[in-house]
């Protein structure tokens, strides 16, 4: 592999953490939009406070991760995607802001009313969020982002079919990745009820994102048909691995086996991003622009490789121990669950 | 497509629309940076707390420490969401620079990334894992944090001073070769602006948290809480002042040999000549400095220890190569006017000390000390503006203008007001949960438990 290339699979490695952690955590925004009223909601937002909130920032910072390589590797491509793409990408930052601070918001407030506003605002914008990120990969994936400064189209670009489906199938699967993953994290917190809800939500959406999928090859086939030929050529073993995960992870949770059932929805999910990467390769802008094409100076790209060798030596562990800290319960009479800002809800 | 979207981008982009994106990134950024000055500075007076807590089993410096986390929380997630979009701005609004530029100071802002993460990931710790972790294990989770803060000002700064003193790369009839990352980052302006930037970090973190104690005890809250509370910060940012301002004057002496045009915009110095003075005030005028302070061979002593040196001029510039001279001369006017505002105010408290081992007896010291926060903050907002509007009509000095990095996409206009009505929701609601904070019992992410006992 060139140097190139390794540069944009660390990227790709950090579109799929991004996608499978800061996408769950989404997706409990999702959850959050859905739990009902503030007093039949409350065990499902605790839980849902509980599980991301040590760890949001942290999956979030994968997209910054994402972009600085783009820009350091990639500096071309950056400048096309986010001038053309200046209507969501704007869209998409001001989710993240109003996700982000009404989550962090919420967790100081106790007034009910606050919490409810701060709560609104985190769950609508963690919904909205994915589909316009969705929007840009579809624009990009069907070639509608050429290499130059707002070379396509501003409106288009993002509002056509491809788009829509991408940013569908970006809710579909930031919902369907909570809910799996909750439905582990509750039963370790002696929740069994809430455990069986997410259960079935995990089903259903599943069911829900696998028959958006399936209809995705229709819109594919019209509106993309570049993409399409390239799924089903050399993409297709990545995208039967996603079924074929997908199912699994049905049936994983059918007979609640929650652990093994997120790994197979990880699986799943992360199958779509490089089976995407896949199908366009070596292309990174349609008609033309290649990965070779497009990197930076090989100085730059070994800089740059040089210290994400060098950072993921520090990071890996460093990420591996936080995971591992809040998956392990604390013990009894420990619980965080009744400060003062909870027990407000 | 119809409606809205013709309406925001009929026509071409036009210069309202530079203007837009300028003030847009302005915004953005000079927002941004105060939220990220307590990121870099918190968690050293946190630990610190901390720290002081463990060994003495303190109970005053724990609550410190749990308060100062809290809100840590709070400020953590605002300065990380506002920093995403100051990443999708660069992009967004100034393509030509990223499209041309992207790779030479790409490195930095990659190290940068390495260092949120690690930033994040303890802080996630530290945040929650009050009740996870034995004390002393916890109080070391923290330092991770402190060092990734100041690795992250340091990077970003790197980039920043990148765009004063652009080196590391050689053009080729327009296109970028020969890239040196590492000469990028390191070049001549790294140095003064990053330990400036640095310690105005630490500066406007320590006075913050302390104005919030001097209000409380301006109120009569006197006890040992709010006493300590006060005293940690405001120590930590006192003793800083005096090397802020010499790190200042460092910055002066840099721009007299490196930047000209800057300097001169902001002393509004026309006429290159020797033995120049200071000017005090005043107001850029027809290439004249009108209704200032003069002092007599100010200028030149100060910028090169010599009292007849060369000044060069704004006369030495083509006209459409100065920057506005009246934005710069003032906010560097109201930035040295606060350092010496804040010197003063940590001599006072460190004469009382001396002498009596107290707080100055007088309220206009705990005044003065309130208004200190914000006074700091106004200070790091002047140094920007001063750096960033000095640099006009250069994006990349000297290299290339900022009218030519903008986006060609029209509309901006909407986003600037889109994006500065959110930026009002936020400000009024994040200091809405602050000021919550001050009054609200203590509860920490993790209540300290029985467990968080003092050794
Ligand atoms: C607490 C904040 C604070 C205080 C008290 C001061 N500064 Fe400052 N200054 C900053 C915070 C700052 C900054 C962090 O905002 C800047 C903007 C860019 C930078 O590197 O530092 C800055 C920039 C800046 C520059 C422009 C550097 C450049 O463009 O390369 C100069 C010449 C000075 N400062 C000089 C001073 C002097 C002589 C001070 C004496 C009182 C002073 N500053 C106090
Ligand atoms: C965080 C503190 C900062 C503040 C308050 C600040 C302030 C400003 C201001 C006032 C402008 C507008 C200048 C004008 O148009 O007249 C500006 C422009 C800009 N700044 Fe900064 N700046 C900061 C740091 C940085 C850093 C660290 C970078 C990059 C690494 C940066 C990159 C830019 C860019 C790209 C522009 C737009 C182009 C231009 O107007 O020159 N800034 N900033
Ligand atoms: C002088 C200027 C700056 C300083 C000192 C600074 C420092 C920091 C710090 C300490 C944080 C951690 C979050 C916090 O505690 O608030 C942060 C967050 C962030 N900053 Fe800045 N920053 C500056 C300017 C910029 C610029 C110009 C950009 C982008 C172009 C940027 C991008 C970000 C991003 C993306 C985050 C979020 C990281 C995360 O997700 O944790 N910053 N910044």
């Amino acid at each position: 592999m060139t140097a190139a290339e390794w540069t944009i699979s660390a990227m790709w490695v950090g579109v799929t953490a991004y996608v499978l952690l800061a996408g769950a955590d989404f997706g409990a925004g999702f959850w959050d939009l859905l739990a009902g009223g503030s007093r039949r909601g409350a065990d499902q937002r605790d839980l849902i406070e509980h599980s991301i909130g040590p760890v949001w920032e942290a999956n979030h910072v994968w997209l910054i991760f994402v972009i600085v390589l783009c820009w350091a590797g990639f500096p071309g491509v950056f400048a096309s995607v986010a001038s053309t793409m200046y209507v969501p990408l704007m869209l998409v930052a001001l989710g993240i802001i109003a996700r982000g601070a009404a989550f962090a918001f919420r967790k100081a407030s106790a007034e009910l009313g606050h919490r409810r506003a701060y709560g609104a605002c985190f769950a609508f914008s963690s919904v909205l969020t994915p589909f316009f990120l969705g929007t840009v990969a579809g624009g990009i994936a069907s070639g509608r982002v050429p290499l130059g400064i707002a070379a396509g189209d501003l409106v288009t670009s993002w509002l056509n079919p491809t788009s829509f489906l991408a940013g569908a199938l970006a809710v579909g699967t930031t919902a369907y990745l909570a809910a799996v993953y909750l439905c582990a994290d509750a039963r370790r917190a002696g929740a069994a009820p809430l455990a069986e809800q997410f259960r079935s939500r995990g089903i259903v959406t599943g069911a829900v994102t696998g028959v958006i999928a399936l209809a995705g090859i229709a819109v594919l086939l019209i509106d993309s048909p570049a993409l399409y030929r390239g799924l089903i050529g050399p993409g297709l073993p990545l995208v039967v691995i996603s079924a074929v995960a997908g199912l699994a992870s049905a049936v994983l949770l059918l007979r609640r086996n929650y652990l093994p059932a997120r790994l197979s929805a990880a699986v799943a999910v992360a199958a779509l991003p490089w089976g995407w990467a896949v199908a366009q390769y070596p292309l990174v802008l349609l008609p033309d622009t290649t990965i070779e094409s497009a990197a930076a100076q090989p100085t730059v790209l070994h800089a740059v490789l040089v210290t994400t060798l060098i950072g993921a030596v520090l990071l890996i562990p460093s990420l591996l121990w936080m995971f591992a800290l809040f998956q392990r319960d604390t013990a009894p009479g420990r619980n965080s669950h009744g400060s003062a800002a909870d027990s407000g809800s | 497509m119809s409606g809205l979207p013709d309406l925001v981008f009929a026509g071409a982009a036009t210069p309202a629309d530079l203007v837009a994106a300028r003030v847009q990134m302005a915004l953005s950024l000079g927002w941004h940076i105060v939220i990220a000055c307590f990121g870099v500075g918190m968690p050293a007076i946190t630990v610190f707390a901390e720290w002081r807590a463990i060994r003495r089993g303190d109970r005053t410096y724990l609550a410190l420490a749990h308060r100062w986390a809290q809100a840590m929380g709070v400020l953590f997630a605002v300065g990380a969401v506002s920093g995403t979009i100051l990443s999708f701005e660069m992009g967004v609004l100034w393509p030509g620079l990223m499209d041309t530029y992207g790779q030479v100071i790409g490195l930095p802002f990659a190290l940068e990334g390495f260092a949120f993460f690690i930033e994040a990931i303890f802080l996630g710790i530290y945040l929650y894992g009050w009740n996870r972790l034995p004390p002393r294990v916890h109080l070391l989770t923290g330092i991770p944090v402190c060092l990734a803060g100041v690795a992250s000002a340091f990077f970003v700064v790197a980039a920043n001073a990148w765009m004063n003193q652009p080196r590391g790369f050689d053009l080729d009839a327009g296109r970028v070769v020969g890239v040196r990352p590492w000469a990028a980052m390191f070049n001549p302006a790294t140095p003064p602006q990053t330990v400036h930037m640095i310690i105005a970090a630490f500066m406007v973190a320590g006075y913050g948290m302390a104005s919030v104690y001097a209000v409380a005890m301006l109120r009569g809250r006197t006890d040992r809480y709010h006493r300590l509370g006060f005293l940690v910060p405001f120590t930590a940012a006192a003793a800083l002042t005096p090397v802020q301002i010499a790190v200042g004057d460092w910055a002066a002496k840099f721009l007299a040999t490196n930047q000209p045009a800057k300097l001169a915009a902001i002393e509004g110095v026309f006429a290159t000549s020797h033995a120049v003075p200071l000017h005090i005030g005043g107001f850029y005028e027809d290439d004249e400095m009108r209704y200032a302070l003069e002092i007599p061979h100010g200028l030149s002593l100060l910028a090169h220890w010599d009292p007849q040196a060369l000044i060069i001029g704004l006369d030495r510039f083509a006209p459409e190569d100065r920057p506005p001279v009246n934005v710069v001369h003032w906010s560097f006017q109201v930035m040295v006017i606060i350092g010496v505002f804040l010197l003063l105010l940590g001599i006072w408290l460190a004469v009382a000390w001396w002498r009596r081992r107290d707080l100055p007896a007088s309220r206009w010291f705990l005044r003065g000390s309130a208004v200190a926060g914000a006074a700091a903050a106004v200070a790091l907002e002047a140094g920007w503006i001063t750096t960033e509007v000095g640099r006009q009509p250069w994006i990349v000095w000297g290299v290339l203008r900022t009218a030519d990095a903008v986006t060609p996409v029209p509309g901006l206009a909407v986003g600037l007001l889109v994006v500065g009505a959110v930026y009002v929701v936020l400000t009024v609601t994040t200091v809405a949960v602050l000021r919550r904070l001050t009054r609200a019992p203590l509860a920490p992410q993790e209540e300290p438990g029985e467990e968080m006992n003092l050794p």
